[in-house]
C-alpha cells in the first residue's frame, strides 16, 4: 500500500472536487475510503495498491478531466 | 486537443469578448446585422468549446456539473438561433471562472505565505565527504547537512558539531535567538543567525514540526462543518434537480426558451462556494496572526463560547516564578540555605527552580535520600539531618510546630499572592519563603476585550493555594477562582460547567492541562510548537502569546457571521432569479448568468474581508 499526495492547479469550483473524487475512486487499486480531495489546498490524498496501479495512472485519470497535476509525492504507508 | 483548448481558456475568453463587442459595434453603429450575427455565432462556438469539454468529462464520471447545465442551455439558444444570448452566456461563464480563480487565490494567500516559508534546498554531505547543494526533497533521514549563518535549517535534526544561535520564530513565535550546540535539536525553517552547524536529519518533509503545522492548517481549511456537508449533499442533487425541473417546464410549456433560461438561473454557484471561502479566509487570517484554528467545527463552537476557563501558571502569569520574600527563624542561615539548595537542585519543580536561581551558587551537600510527597513537597536526608521542604500540609504531616508568629507571616505572605515554601531541619522550622509569579503584561486588557466580545464567565483554576488564586482573580476581575486543583479536578470542573449547558473554552499551556484541553468544547493551547499541545487542542496560540486570544475569538465570530451572510446572499439570489423568470418580462439567460457571476464574486469578496480582520481596541 502506498500513500500519495497530489498537488493540482488551483481548484475553483466545488464540482471539480466531485469529478476528481469520482474519477479517482473508479480506478482499480485505489482505496475508495482513502480518497480525499482538498478544495482549498487543491490537493488529492489517497492510498493505492502499487501492485495493481501506478501513480502515473492516477495522474492520467486526473489530467484526463482537464486538471493539471503539478507534482505528486508517494510514500509508504 | 481537449487539453489544448482547456489550456487556452483565458485566450478564448478574451477572444469572445472582442468578437462580441465588435459584433455590437457593427450592428448598432453600422447596421451590418448579418456580419454581427456571424461574429456572435463564432463567439458562441469558441466559448462553448472548453465548457462542453468539461461537461463531457464530468458526465463520463457520472457527475452533473454546472458545466452540463450551461452547455445544454447554450446549445439550446444556438439551435433557436439566439446567438446573442448564447455568446454572452458563455463569455460571462468563462470570465466569471477566471475572476473566481483570481480572487480565490487571494483568499488562500495567507496559507501560501506559510507554505513558502519552507526551505527548498540543503547542503548535504556526499559520499566523498564534500557538501553539495541539493533540493530538500533529496534529503533522507540520517543525512548529514551543513547549515551556515543566514540559512534556514532544512529539516528537523540534531546538531552533530558546531554551535550557533538560531531564531526559532517560525516554530515557537519567540524571536530571541536560542543557543545551539552538540546534541541540541533544530527545526526546519528556523534561521541560523550566527555560527555554522552540522546536523543529522531526523525528520524530513511533511514529518517535520513545520510540515505538521502546514498539514494541520491545510486539513483545517478543508475539514467540513455540518452545514458544509449539508450543502455538499444538497448541491450533489441540486444540479440534476435543476435539469429535471427544466425538462418538466419544457414538457408542460413547450417553451424551449423558458426551459434553457431555467437551466442557467438554477446554477448553484454562490451557494457552494460561499461557505468554503469564508472558512479559508478566516483560517488564513488566523495562521497569519499565529493562531491555528483546527477546522470549521472549531470556528462554529468557538464563536459561541460563553465561558472561558484559564490555567493560572504560564497562562495568566508569565510562568516564571521568582522568590519575593524570605524570613528566617534560625540563626544558622548558612547551613539552612545550603541544605535547601542541595535538595532543590535535584527537583525540576518550578518553585524549586526559582529557589536555586535566586540563591545562586552556594555550598551544597550530597543528598542521601529523597522522597517526594505529592502535593506537599520533598523530604530528604542531608548531612545527617532530616530536611523537609514544602507547604503547610507537609509541615503538618512532618509534625513541625508552627508558632503563632509564623502563622501570622504565612497569612501575610498568602495575602500578597505568594506560594509558600517552608524549610524544616530535624522537625524545627528554619525558614519561610514566598515565591510569586508575575502576571503576563497586558493580560488585564486582553480579558477586558474577551468580556466585550461576549464571554460572560472568566474562571481561573489552579493547583496553587486559594489566596494566590484569589489575588489574581481580584486583580484581573475574574468571575470565579478555584485553587488547590489537580489536573483531574480541573477536568471534573469543566464537565460540571458543560453539564450546566455552558459552552466552555479551556486555555492552558498544553502539557499537564491536556485532559481539560481535550474535554472542553474548545481546547486552547498556549503552544510553543510542541507536538502534544498542537495535537490535543482545537486552537493553538503559536507564540504562547495571550494577546492573540481576543483576536482568535473575534475572528471566529466574524467568520461565522460572514458564512451566514454568504449563505443568505446565495439563497436570495437563486430565489429572486427563479421568481423573476415567471413574474417578469426582462429576465433572460444573459442577465441570469450575469447576476449569478456577480453573486459569486460578491461572496468571495465578502469572504476576503476576513483576511483584513483585526480586533477592535
Amino acid at each position: 500500500m502506498k500513500k500519495a499526495t497530489i498537488q493540482l492547479e488551483t481548484l475553483t469550483c466545488p464540482s471539480c472536487m466531485l469529478k476528481i473524487e469520482h474519477a479517482t475512486k473508479a480506478i482499480k487499486g485505489v482505496e475508495k475510503e482513502s480518497v480525499k480531495v482538498m478544495f482549498n489546498s487543491s490537493k488529492v490524498k489517497l492510498a493505492f495498491d502499487d501492485g495493481l496501479v501506478g501513480i502515473g495512472e492516477v495522474e492520467r485519470a486526473i489530467t484526463a478531466l482537464g486538471y493539471e497535476v503539478k507534482n505528486s509525492r508517494v510514500s509508504d504507508q | 486537443m481537449q487539453r489544448f483548448i482547456l489550456s487556452k481558456k483565458h485566450f478564448i475568453t478574451l477572444a469572445s469578448a472582442v468578437l462580441i463587442s465588435s459584433a455590437f459595434v457593427l450592428d448598432l453603429g453600422f447596421h451590418l446585422e448579418h456580419i454581427a450575427v456571424w461574429l456572435l455565432a463564432v463567439a458562441s462556438v469558441l466559448g462553448l468549446a472548453p465548457i462542453a469539454i468539461q461537461a463531457f468529462q464530468a458526465l463520463k464520471v457520472k457527475v452533473v456539473s454546472i458545466d452540463v447545465l450551461v452547455t445544454i442551455a447554450v446549445i439550446g439558444a444556438f439551435v433557436l438561433k439566439n446567438f446573442e444570448e448564447s455568446s454572452i452566456v458563455t463569455f460571462l461563464f468563462l470570465f466569471g471562472a477566471y475572476l473566481e480563480q483570481r480572487t480565490l487565490n487571494k483568499t488562500r494567500s495567507a496559507i501560501k505565505e506559510l507554505v513558502e516559508m519552507a526551505p527548498d534546498s540543503a547542503f548535504k554531505q556526499m559520499k566523498n565527504g564534500e557538501f553539495e547543494e541539493v533540493g530538500v526533497d533529496l534529503v533522507d533521514i540520517g543525512d548529514v547537512l551543513l547549515v551556515k549563518t543566514g540559512a534556514k535549517v532544512p529539516v528537523d535534526g540534531i546538531v552533530m558539531s558546531g554551535e550557533g544561535h538560531i531564531n526559532e520564530a517560525s516554530i515557537t513565535g519567540e524571536a530571541s535567538p536560542v543557543s545551539k550546540q552538540k546534541d541540541s535539536r533544530v527545526f526546519a525553517t528556523t534561521i541560523v543567525e550566527n555560527g555554522t552547524l552540522q546536523i543529522v536529519a531526523e525528520r524530513v518533509g511533511e514529518d517535520t514540526t513545520f510540515g505538521k503545522i502546514i498539514e494541520l492548517v491545510e486539513e483545517a481549511q478543508d475539514s467540513k462543518s455540518e452545514a458544509e456537508r449539508f450543502i455538499d449533499r444538497f448541491s450533489k442533487y441540486y444540479t440534476p434537480a435543476v435539469l429535471i425541473l427544466a425538462s418538466i417546464v419544457w414538457l408542460i410549456s413547450r417553451d424551449v426558451e423558458l426551459a434553457i433560461t431555467m437551466l442557467v438561473l438554477g446554477c448553484p454557484g454562490a451557494l457552494v462556494i460561499g461557505v468554503p471561502v469564508s472558512h479559508v479566509a478566516g483560517i488564513g487570517n488566523g495562521a497569519r496572526h499565529g493562531i491555528l484554528l483546527k477546522g470549521s467545527e472549531v470556528i462554529h463552537d468557538f464563536s459561541r463560547v460563553d465561558t472561558m476557563v484559564f490555567d493560572k501558571t504560564g497562562t495568566l502569569t508569565v510562568g516564571n516564578p521568582k522568590v519575593a520574600d524570605t524570613k528566617y527563624y534560625t540563626s544558622d542561615i548558612e547551613h539552612t540555605l545550603s541544605y535547601l539548595v542541595s535538595v532543590e537542585k535535584q527537583s525540576d519543580h518550578p518553585l524549586a527552580k526559582a529557589i536555586v536561581e535566586h540563591l545562586g551558587t552556594i555550598r551544597t551537600y550530597s543528598v542521601e535520600s529523597t522522597s517526594v510527597k505529592k502535593g506537599g513537597g520533598i523530604v530528604a536526608t542531608v548531612d545527617g539531618h532530616r530536611i523537609a521542604i514544602g507547604n503547610t500540609t507537609l509541615m503538618e504531616q512532618e509534625q513541625v510546630p508552627l508558632a503563632e508568629e509564623v502563622q501570622k507571616d504565612i497569612d501575610r505572605y498568602i495575602k500578597m499572592g505568594n506560594s509558600l515554601v517552608l524549610t524544616a531541619v530535624d522537625g524545627v522550622l528554619h525558614m519561610l519563603m514566598g515565591i510569586r509569579d508575575q502576571l503576563r503584561p497586558g493580560v488585564k486588557e486582553d480579558l477586558r476585550k474577551l468580556r466585550k466580545l461576549g464571554v460572560k464567565h472568566l474562571i481561573v483554576l489552579s493547583g496553587d493555594n486559594q489566596g494566590t488564586v484569589d489575588l489574581v482573580a481580584k486583580e484581573l476581575e475574574l468571575t470565579e477562582a478555584h485553587g488547590h486543583m489537580l489536573p483531574h479536578d480541573k477536568a471534573e470542573y469543566i464537565k460540571k460547567l458543560q453539564a450546566e449547558g455552558r459552552i466552555v473554552a479551556f486555555v492552558g499551556d498544553g502539557v499537564n492541562d491536556s485532559p481539560s484541553i481535550a474535554l472542553a468544547h474548545i481546547g486552547i493551547a498556549m503552544g510553543s510548537g510542541t507536538d502534544v499541545a498542537i495535537e490535543t487542542s482545537n486552537v493553538v496560540l503559536m507564540n504562547s502569546d495571550f494577546s492573540r486570544l481576543p483576536h482568535a475569538l473575534g475572528l471566529t465570530k466574524s467568520t461565522a457571521r460572514n458564512m451566514h451572510q454568504n449563505i443568505t446572499i446565495a439563497v436570495l439570489v437563486v430565489l429572486v432569479l427563479l421568481a423573476s423568470v415567471f413574474f417578469s418580462t426582462w429576465m433572460n439567460m444573459s442577465i441570469g448568468m450575469l447576476v449569478h457571476e456577480l453573486s459569486i464574486l460578491l461572496v468571495i469578496l465578502n469572504g476576503m474581508r476576513l483576511l483584513r480582520y483585526r480586533v477592535r481596541r
